[in-house]
């Protein structure tokens, strides 16, 4: 049925570096321009397809970092020793270099702004990515769902975004944000310098009985204590989002 | 060899291609258990060229997909039956 037939069919397209920034030492944003992106979602992701001179390709997945934004999205990606993929995007990629992308990728761990409920963010390391996308799209739509945000890094310097988290929730009441630095803290930190636990969550996120949203994006170990103890602690199953990365992921 | 798992998220892209639609969303039952979950929730180990997704309740292989030269190969497990909604 030619023609009639009309599928989405997810093509490889080319995205031309357009931007970059250094986010961390080990972190790198790259703004890309993709001819043909037909928009997304906040939370969606994108496959990156790289392809040597002999032939051989290498494929990874990326969060989208960014609301939609014409043919513009921005990626952040974290350097993973040894990785096939991310020392170049994040050491070696120039303003105008070109790669193979195609996406958005995702249907079950998205978030628009409007859906009303509040909205809770658990994000370990680069998992902070996807996040971040929904609370910028939050800001930028400038609805008025509730947000509490928490965050875990090795230290401050290894926090991404910090100086727009930061801002963001100063600037903007209905966003709160508690960072948790598991490695190292600079001595006048008073914030909670362990892993992400139950106590944590309690603490700083909604309770069960404002029926929040919850996204829960990072390594894998962090995404199964942290899911399984909002469950313990009465969040429906159902309103736990997860979304897992790993190692092999570089 | 992956020593860790991740998720049916980041087979999210692998299934579109297969499938020609969004899956990550869809639910899948599983014969084994009867566990009913979304595929992003299923238990993935991306071990190139196949990956095996497996039933986050008993363990079971739902399904692998094999990417092979020109084709992805699929086979199905335990996923008794899936349910792919409309739009």
């Amino acid at each position: 049925m030619e023609g009639t037939a009309v599928q989405r069919r997810l093509t490889w397209l080319i995205a031309e570096v357009v931007d970059a920034n250094q986010e961390t030492p080990r972190v790198r944003s790259l703004g890309l321009e993709v001819p043909g992106w037909e928009g997304h979602e906040p939370g969606q992701h994108i496959d990156i397809r790289l392809t040597a001179p002999d032939g051989y390709q290498a494929q990874r997945s990326y969060s989208i970092a960014t609301p939609s934004d014409g043919e513009r999205i921005t990626i952040t990606v974290e350097l993973v020793d040894d990785g096939e993929v991310s020392p170049y995007l994040v050491e070696e990629v120039r303003r105008g270099d070109r790669f193979e992308v195609r996406g958005p990728i995702g249907g079950y761990f998205v978030w628009e702004p409007g859906e009303g409920s509040p909205l809770q963010l658990v994000g370990g390391g680069s998992g902070i990515v996807p996040l971040m996308a929904m609370i910028r799209a939050r800001v930028a739509v400038g609805t008025d769902e509730p947000v509490r945000m928490l965050v875990s890094a090795r230290s401050i310097d290894d926090l991404i975004y910090r100086s727009e988290l930061e801002a963001t929730a100063i600037n903007d009441d209905g966003i709160e944000l508690v960072t948790t630095l598991t490695r190292s803290q600079p001595p006048d930190w008073s914030g909670p310098s362990r892993r992400v636990d139950r106590e944590m969550l309690d603490e700083n996120g909604f309770p069960p009985a404002a029926r929040p949203i919850c996204f829960v994006c990072g390594p894998t170990g962090f995404v199964e204590t942290v899911a399984t103890a909002l469950v313990e602690l009465g969040h429906e199953p159902e309103r736990v989002k997860t979304e897992r990365f790993g190692p092999t992921g570089g | 060899m992956s020593d860790t798992h991740l998720d049916g998220n980041s087979v999210g892209g692998l299934l579109l291609e297969v499938f020609g639609r969004e899956m990550t969303a869809a639910q899948g039952r599983c014969g084994a258990c009867g566990a009913v979950n979304v595929f992003a929730a299923l238990v993935v180990y991306r071990d190139a060229p196949g990956d095996v997704l497996r039933c986050p309740s008993c363990g079971s292989v739902v399904m692998v997909m094999v990417s092979l030269p020109g084709c992805v190969r699929v086979s199905f497990g335990s996923l008794s039956w899936m349910e792919i909604r409309e739009g």
